[in-house]
Formats: structure tokens, C-alpha cells, sequence
């Protein structure tokens, strides 16, 4: 199979395939993602609208309340979550909910950081898959 | 890329060994491994002592959350240091303004009770800081709520990281957190400063504008730490409506305001440190702050595009449905600014006009004849939860929604379906009065 490979820092262990969305707009799962339909709901968000579930959810960090860790360990519980969360930068919150749903359900999506170049070179709506340790293989 | 600490290298005491292997009970156990999972996360190499907690997970998001509460409820959890809770998904004192499900109703109650019977403070608010015992400055705590922490941080000192929910009861159990990000000293220094010194003085003065400058900083700078100079000195209100402004449109976690907040007496204290060591005031980015970009920002904290135009007179026609004060909680000095306003200018019949509070508040506005005065007026007066997070509006959503507060200005759309329009407190109340958007011409910048 063809295509190309990225290293990331691994917050959350795990593996995920999909197509990336690619948001360039920091989000906050809470009061911006709807965990029953799996859709961004923030309206002022340039990507309202969209689904994150099943997708390698590429975003700069998570911005804006602290109940975005209950946001994803709820889609979690209902099987909207992202395939996989890919940060630029180190957020706590994200990796939270994705912790506690491991401690939870013994499952969840993987989080992992890239460096800044490798995240931009992340194209939108490429097929794409993550593995347990942090290599991130892009299709195409 | 640099190599995470992995949980294996976080150094861990005796006592934090101890809480892992389950000899303090299978939550302290639960508690620990999520924060020794997240001190590796964030790279930390060890944990600190912290003297309080306050807990935003008390809120019902779905039942995962109750899935995690009841786990350790279970497990035998009790809070090791003063904890403070959140709002919760009832008004448990009105059980009548819950218009959800019975079903919503018992599983919001269950999670607010795990909380409790956890040993927490059934305070519910989402400022803390305005009901009870205050951190000191230069206390370690861990907190969750993204206004509470930016308060904690930023007005009164006090250390916090930006903490999400379930890892702020993990810190309350086991009375640890990862020693990281705005614990430590060194990553408290302002990163961008904020220049607000070419706005004119009524504008700087006009405290109604501080969410919009809030939402501004948050916009613009993200996650990294910003530095307002130039802003007139501005009550604590102001600061809580600025601080819950910028961490919804940012991941603002603490901000510095030159000669009003306790870490930033100068500009040179606010980007630079105590310790010399650290090295001097150098800003990553300046940016200068005019009259154009406050009244874009004002524009985009509305939805209604004609309402948002800052031209007096604009948007006149607009019918206004809701009127939702109170996010952060409403404290008795805002109370005591609204009531003169609504007994001048009472709200329509037609207008719903919630304002969301805490118990200390009510208890002072009930003691002092207030409470009744603004029933008589059609004021509904919630406590212990919020519009925004909880079935409390009874007007169908698709309507417009008026505010002051920035914090519901953005999260309004998404959580409840409503278009909203920001303004003053005195535009609020006019407007629910005329049932119409009234702007103040002598206002608008």
C-alpha cells in the first residue's frame, strides 16, 4: 500500500483508522460537539455541522470548558467519538476524557501530539490510521 | 519529538504508591492512576500536595458521567481537602424550573448526590469564588470550570492548571495533582500583551464591554497566557465576565491585567518574574487593540447580523424572546444593579427573563426583599444550575436570546438553539421591556 508516515507523541495509547477532518479552529467538545449525533454543534465553529465520529480528528488543541473531558468519554459510551485525536499542542482536557474512558470502558479513542510542520501536512478528508505507538500512516 | 514521561517515570511517594496498589480503598486507586495517567500526559515528574478542589463533573452530561461518579462512590471515595462543587444539572431548591425528562431529572439528581456523598460542598456554583473561603494567593489547588479557573489564576493567585472534569475529583480524593503548566512559577509569565491604550477612556471605563475585550484576548491568543495593559480599573465582576469571556473563545487559563491583578503590578512583573533567574520581560506578541477590532468583536458575539451592527438605532425591529443573565453566577452587587433597572422598566409578559445565581446570593437577595421584588416583575431567579447547561428555558428554541455575558453569548447556540444578541444590562432589561432589541446610542463605541 502507498503512502507516508508521521511520528507522534503519545498522551493516550491506541489505534484508530478513518478520514481525517481537519479543523484549524481550536474546539470545545462541550457546547461544540453533540455526543448523540457525533456532530459539531458550535456555531460559530467553520466546520459546524460536521461529524467527528469514526474520523482521525486533527485540531490544533481544545479550547473553552472543562466539561469537554465528559463530552468525549460520552461519545465514547455511545460510539460517536473520533477514531483517533491528533493535537498540535498539548491539551489535558481531551486526553482526560479519553483516560478516563480506558479506566472506564476499556476503550478509547488514541490521543497523540504532532510537531507543529507534521501537523500541518495532515490533508483533510485523507484516509488514515494510527497505531499503539504513535505512527500515524496517511493514505494516498 | 521529545519522549513523553511515561507513568513509569513520574516519581511517585510512598503514600502515592500506596493509594495505587489500593491499600487507601479501590477509588483512591481509580483517583491515582488517572492522575499519575495524566501527569505522564503532560510530562510532569511529579505530583504536588493541593489544599483544595473545586469540581465541574457534578454536571450531567449523560450517564457516563454517573458511570464514572458511581464507580467511585462505590470504591469508597471521600475528598481529602476542602472541595467545592460546580453546578449541577437542577435547581434543587425549584425543582419546578427543570423542564426535561423524568428520566434526565433522576440521573442529573444521582450525579449531583455521588458528589455529595463524596464529602464535597454542595455549594453549586460556577463561582466559587464569590461564595465561599477563597484560595490565598500562591495556593496550589486544583480546580475545574473554565471561568473558576481563570479567576482562581489570574484575580486572586492562587495555582491552578486548566483542569477538566473527572481529574479535579481524582485531585480531591488522593489531594494531588501533576506538578505542571500553571502550578510552577515559570509558566506564569505573560506571553502576549494586549495593548488597550489607544481605546478612548469611556471605552476602556465601560465595563459592559469587558466580555467582548475578554473574547477578543481569548480569540486572539489561544492558549497562551495574555497580558491586558491599559485596562481601567475594573471591579471584580468585570474581571469574571472578562476571565469567562476569553476561556470560552480561547483556552484561557489565566490572564495578567497591568496594576489591577495581583502578579502583574507592572508590565515588567507581568511578562517577566520574581526570580531574575528566569529572564526578562519580553513579549512573544503585541498587539494593539483599537475601536475597530472592539466592534468586531461585539458583531461576532452575536448571531443576529442586523443586531450585531454596532450602528445606535440597529437591529430596532428585532423581537427579543429571552433575556438569560448570570453566567458565571450572578452576584449580589450585579443583582443590586439589575433590580433599580427592572422596577423602572419591568420586563413584557411576552419575554422570558431568567438570571442564574447561587444560594449565597438568593439568601442575601431574600434577606433583603429583593427576591420578591423581581417575582413580582416576572424575574425567574435559578439557582444551582444554569440555562445553558440544564432544560430551564420554557420558550421553544429557534428564538432570539439576549445577554450580557459572553460566556452565554457563545455557548447559546449550540447548548439551546437559540440566536443571540449581546448588550449592556440596561439594553437587556429595555429590551425585554419592549419586548424589541433596544440599543443605547450613547453607548456603542
Amino acid at each position: 500500500m502507498s503512502g507516508w508516515e508521521l511520528e507522534a507523541r503519545v498522551l493516550v495509547a491506541g489505534t484508530g483508522a478513518g478520514p481525517v477532518l481537519r479543523l484549524e479552529e481550536p474546539l470545545s467538545f462541550w457546547g461544540g460537539v453533540d455526543p448523540v449525533a457525533g456532530t459539531i454543534i458550535d456555531r460559530r465553529h467553520p466546520r459546524c455541522g460536521e461529524s467527528v465520529a469514526g474520523r482521525i480528528l486533527v485540531l490544533p488543541y481544545g479550547r473553552g470548558s472543562s466539561s469537554s473531558s465528559s463530552v468525549l468519554l460520552e461519545g465514547v459510551r455511545l460510539g460517536t467519538a473520533p477514531a483517533a485525536v491528533v493535537l498540535r499542542e498539548l491539551d489535558g482536557i481531551l486526553a482526560l476524557g479519553a483516560a478516563v474512558a480506558r479506566e472506564l470502558y476499556d476503550e478509547s479513542p488514541p490521543v497523540v501530539l504532532l510537531e507543529a510542520a507534521d501537523w500541518k501536512a495532515l490533508p483533510d478528508g485523507a484516509e488514515a490510521s494510527l497505531d499503539l505507538s504513535g505512527r500515524l500512516r496517511i493514505a494516498g | 519529538m521529545a519522549a513523553a514521561n511515561t507513568p513509569e517515570t513520574v516519581e511517585l511517594t510512598d503514600r502515592d504508591r500506596a493509594m495505587l496498589a489500593g491499600e487507601c480503598g479501590q477509588a483512591a486507586a481509580v483517583a491515582m492512576r488517572v492522575l499519575v495517567t495524566m501527569a505522564g500526559v503532560f510530562g510532569a515528574e511529579r505530583l504536588l500536595d493541593i489544599e483544595g478542589a473545586h469540581i465541574d463533573g457534578c454536571l450531567y452530561h449523560g450517564d457516563s458521567g454517573v458511570d464514572f461518579a458511581e464507580l467511585l462512590v462505590a470504591g469508597g471515595a471521600r475528598v481529602r481537602v476542602p472541595t467545592t462543587l460546580n453546578v449541577g444539572g437542577l435547581d434543587l431548591l425549584h425543582p419546578e424550573e427543570f423542564a426535561g425528562t423524568a428520566e434526565r431529572r433522576a440521573k442529573a439528581l444521582r450525579l449531583m448526590q455521588c458528589y455529595e456523598e463524596m464529602g464535597c460542598r454542595t455549594i453549586w456554583t460556577c463561582a466559587p469564588y464569590q461564595a465561599t473561603p477563597r484560595p490565598a494567593f500562591g495556593q496550589q489547588v486544583a480546580w475545574a470550570e473554565s471561568n473558576a479557573i481563570v479567576f482562581a489564576n489570574s484575580v486572586l493567585g492562587a495555582r491552578t492548571h486548566r483542569y477538566g472534569d473527572f481529574i479535579d475529583i481524582c485531585a480531591a480524593i488522593t489531594g494531588r495533582a501533576p506538578a505542571v503548566g500553571l502550578h510552577l512559577e515559570e509558566n506564569r509569565r505573560g506571553q502576549v500583551v494586549f495593548d488597550l491604550r489607544a481605546l478612548p477612556p469611556a471605552v476602556r471605563s465601560a465595563s459592559w464591554l469587558l466580555p467582548a475585550i475578554g473574547y477578543l484576548v481569548g480569540e486572539r491568543c489561544g492558549n497562551r497566557i495574555p497580558v491586558l495593559l491599559g485596562l481601567e480599573q475594573a471591579d471584580e465582576d468585570g474581571l469574571k465576565a472578562l476571565g469567562a469571556a476569553a476561556a470560552s473563545s480561547g483556552a484561557v487559563a489565566l490572564f495578567h491585567a497591568v496594576g489591577i491583578t495581583p502578579e502583574a503590578p507592572t508590565l515588567e512583573a507581568a511578562l517577566g518574574s520574581r526570580d531574575p533567574e528566569l529572564g526578562g520581560a519580553v513579549a512573544e506578541e503585541w498587539i494593539e487593540v483599537t475601536v475597530d477590532d472592539l466592534r468586531a468583536e461585539l458583531r461576532s458575539l452575536s448571531t443576529v447580523p442586523a443586531a450585531a451592527a454596532s450602528r445606535p438605532g440597529a437591529g430596532g425591529d428585532l423581537a427579543i424572546d429571552v433575556v438569560a443573565l448570570g453566567s458565571p453566577h450572578f452576584s449580589p452587587r450585579e443583582f443590586a444593579e439589575l433590580l433599580p433597572l427592572v422596577e423602572r422598566h419591568p420586563p413584557s409578559a411576552g419575554v422570558e427573563f431568567v438570571v442564574c445565581t447561587n444560594r449565597l446570593s438568593l439568601d442575601v437577595l431574600e434577606r433583603e426583599g429583593a427576591l420578591e421584588r423581581l417575582r413580582a416583575h416576572g424575574v425567574r431567579v435559578v439557582v444551582d444550575t444554569c440555562v445553558v447547561v440544564a432544560p430551564i428555558l420554557r420558550t421553544p428554541a429557534g428564538g432570539v436570546l439576549m445577554t450580557n455575558s459572553g460566556k452565554f453569548a457563545h455557548y447559546a447556540p449550540g447548548n439551546v438553539g437559540f440566536d443571540v444578541v449581546f448588550g449592556s444590562l440596561a439594553e437587556c432589561v429595555r429590551s425585554a421591556h419592549a419586548a424589541r432589541l433596544w440599543r443605547d446610542p450613547e453607548l456603542w463605541p
